[in-house]
């Protein structure tokens, strides 16, 4: 491993781009923060790289795009993962065209009902934590995942992204429609129940 | 110009009277008076605001005497308009109705959570555009300037930072509020017992850790313990959502506002996340950071100034104001 570029540097992890077995790899490592005491740190950091990686494999299996994972390294907080050389949604979204967006957001909403289908809850769905590249929404930083198989879980999962629609794509808060449009067409289940708990998630949010 | 406010969103009565210098906010006067609940008791609205009207009176005429002003002088008066306990709303905005209607003065209804952010601005000389960590009893929100509006990057899935101490509180029949007490009972903490740190996204949930650690009094273990262990993880889980959403809005301040802000501990670990990324840290004075007249006062001004305008019949309270339906016309 040889060449360390710092590509990202989060609240939580730094990613850079490294070389791994001839690879150009991305390596996400999560940093210790000194303002937690050290139990808590050591916890976190290994608890979230394991059900990171965990969490990615699954995802992949079952048909979500997701950067490969090479090496997983628990004690340094350390995965090993492909690079995607694409474009954050986040950066994109509010720049196309309305025909655009509305077939962006779908195949997000494709995504995250293959994944709910397999109760695998991302935990931070933001337009930050996904990448298009090749025409496909890839999906990175499970960090705060985990499996349930709760509607509760699920409608939380996706009002996080309604929230993060509202903040950062204020004028298009359409996007989130078009989500659930897809996501109707995607989930096993009822999403109609899936819609009703993120109403209720939203009125029991403090002061709505 | 001089405005004087009047706070009185749930416990806290209070006002306070402030005046503009060259963009910056002078406090000339901010008089506090806390409703306490009887012992092992929440607040009780009806009382509260029972409460409210019995000193909101005094409290004036002591905020204008501390100013050194005449009311002649006061230029516009403010309320909380939301959110809030609708009875203790309805009591500080009747006052200040009968205060703009007697001396015939404008009036301006205001957002508490808001104001809670711009007093910091407002008086914090290097604090510019800050996201805010609101912790009190009822709201934990993190707030930051975005698209023209305060918007809620992160908040409470359930209950406030506060209402969580002050429960666990009311366990070890402590007096309200509890947050001091637990503070100084964690000092004498020596072992971490594990706790649940519930993130989701930028959300945060305490309920969970409550139950736990009221598991953790049933079975015996040491109080101090339990307080540090308490405050460690819900401090923790609070720094971490405010980095989040600083490094979400690529701001380089993080302010503290709220009851729960004067709590050392938070300060700390607020303080050292922030110099470990390079960036800002203020809390304002703790008369400031608890609920207060004068923020309310400020905030009156800053829309006033901006060419906002209430009528009186406009002048009405909203129980579940929220952060981001605030019209933000006074920035950019």
């Amino acid at each position: 491993m040889t060449e360390k570029t710092i590509l990202y540097r989060g609240a939580e992890a730094e990613i850079r781009l490294a070389r791994y077995m001839g690879f150009r790899v991305v390596q996400k490592r999560r940093m210790p923060k000194s303002y937690r005491i050290k139990n808590i740190d050591d916890r976190l950091i290994s608890m979230r790289t394991r059900e990171e990686a965990k969490l990615m494999t699954e995802a992949r299996i079952r048909g979500v795009s997701v950067p490969i994972i090479y090496d997983v390294d628990l004690e340094k907080g350390i995965i090993t993962m492909e690079y995607l050389k694409g474009k954050r949604i986040k950066d994109i979204l509010n720049n196309l065209s309305e025909k655009e967006r509305m077939c962006i957001c779908n195949k997000v909403g494709e995504s995250i009902a293959r994944f709910h289908n397999n109760d695998i809850i991302h935990g931070d769905i933001t337009t930050s934590n996904m990448i298009l590249l090749d025409d496909r929404v890839h999906f990175i930083d499970f960090g705060l995942g985990e499996k349930n198989s709760e509607m509760e879980a699920k409608g939380v999962d996706l009002h996080v992204l309604m929230e993060a629609i509202e903040s950062t794509h204020s004028r298009y808060a359409k996007c989130f429609d078009y989500v659930l449009d897809g996501y109707r067409k995607e989930f096993k289940g009822d999403a109609g129940l899936v819609v009703k708990k993120i109403e209720e998630i939203v009125k029991r949010g403090r002061y709505r | 110009m001089i405005c004087l406010g009047i706070e009185g969103t749930a416990h806290t009565i209070s006002v306070g009277i402030v005046k503009d210098t060259r963009g910056k906010c002078r406090v000339l006067s901010n008089v506090i008076k806390i409703y306490r609940p009887e012992q092992g008791g929440g607040i009780h609205p009806r009382e509260a605001a029972n409460h409210h009207a019995d000193f909101v009176a005094d409290l004036i005429r002591e905020s204008v005497n501390k100013a050194n002003v005449d009311f002649d002088d006061v230029d516009l008066i403010s309320f909380s308009k939301g959110p809030g306990l609708g009875p203790c709303l309805r009591t500080a905005a009747t006052a200040a109705r009968a205060l703009a209607l007697s001396l015939d003065k404008p009036i301006m209804g205001v957002n508490h959570c808001v104001a809670h952010l711009e007093i910091g601005r407002g008086t914090i000389s290097d604090c510019i555009d800050p996201v805010l960590l609101y912790t009190s009893g009822a709201n934990t929100q993190v707030i930051a300037f975005a698209e023209g509006r305060y918007r809620v990057f992160g908040e409470t899935l359930d209950i406030g930072i506060g209402n969580c101490l002050d429960k666990f509180g009311r366990t070890l029949k402590l007096d309200f509020p509890c947050g001091p007490k637990i503070e100084e009972l964690a000092k004498s903490g020596k072992e971490y017992l594990e706790l649940p740190y519930s993130i989701k996204g930028m959300d945060i949930a305490f309920s969970g850790l409550l139950t736990a650690a009221e598991q953790y009094y049933d079975d015996g273990k040491r109080i101090e313990d339990i307080c540090y262990s308490i405050q460690e993880t819900t401090f923790a889980a609070l720094t971490e959502v405010t980095e989040r959403a600083m490094a979400h809005t690529e701001k380089d301040e993080v302010l503290l506002g709220g009851g729960v802000a004067a709590n050392k501990r938070l300060q700390d670990m607020a303080n050292t996340m922030a110099s470990e990324r390079g960036a800002r840290f203020f809390v304002p004075s703790k008369d400031l950071c608890i609920d207060n007249g004068a923020m309310i006062a400020w905030l009156g001004f800053l829309m006033y100034d901006s060419g906002m305008r209430m009528g009186i019949e406009e002048s009405v309270i909203d129980q579940r104001f929220r952060t981001d339906m605030v019209d933000v016309s006074w920035r950019d």
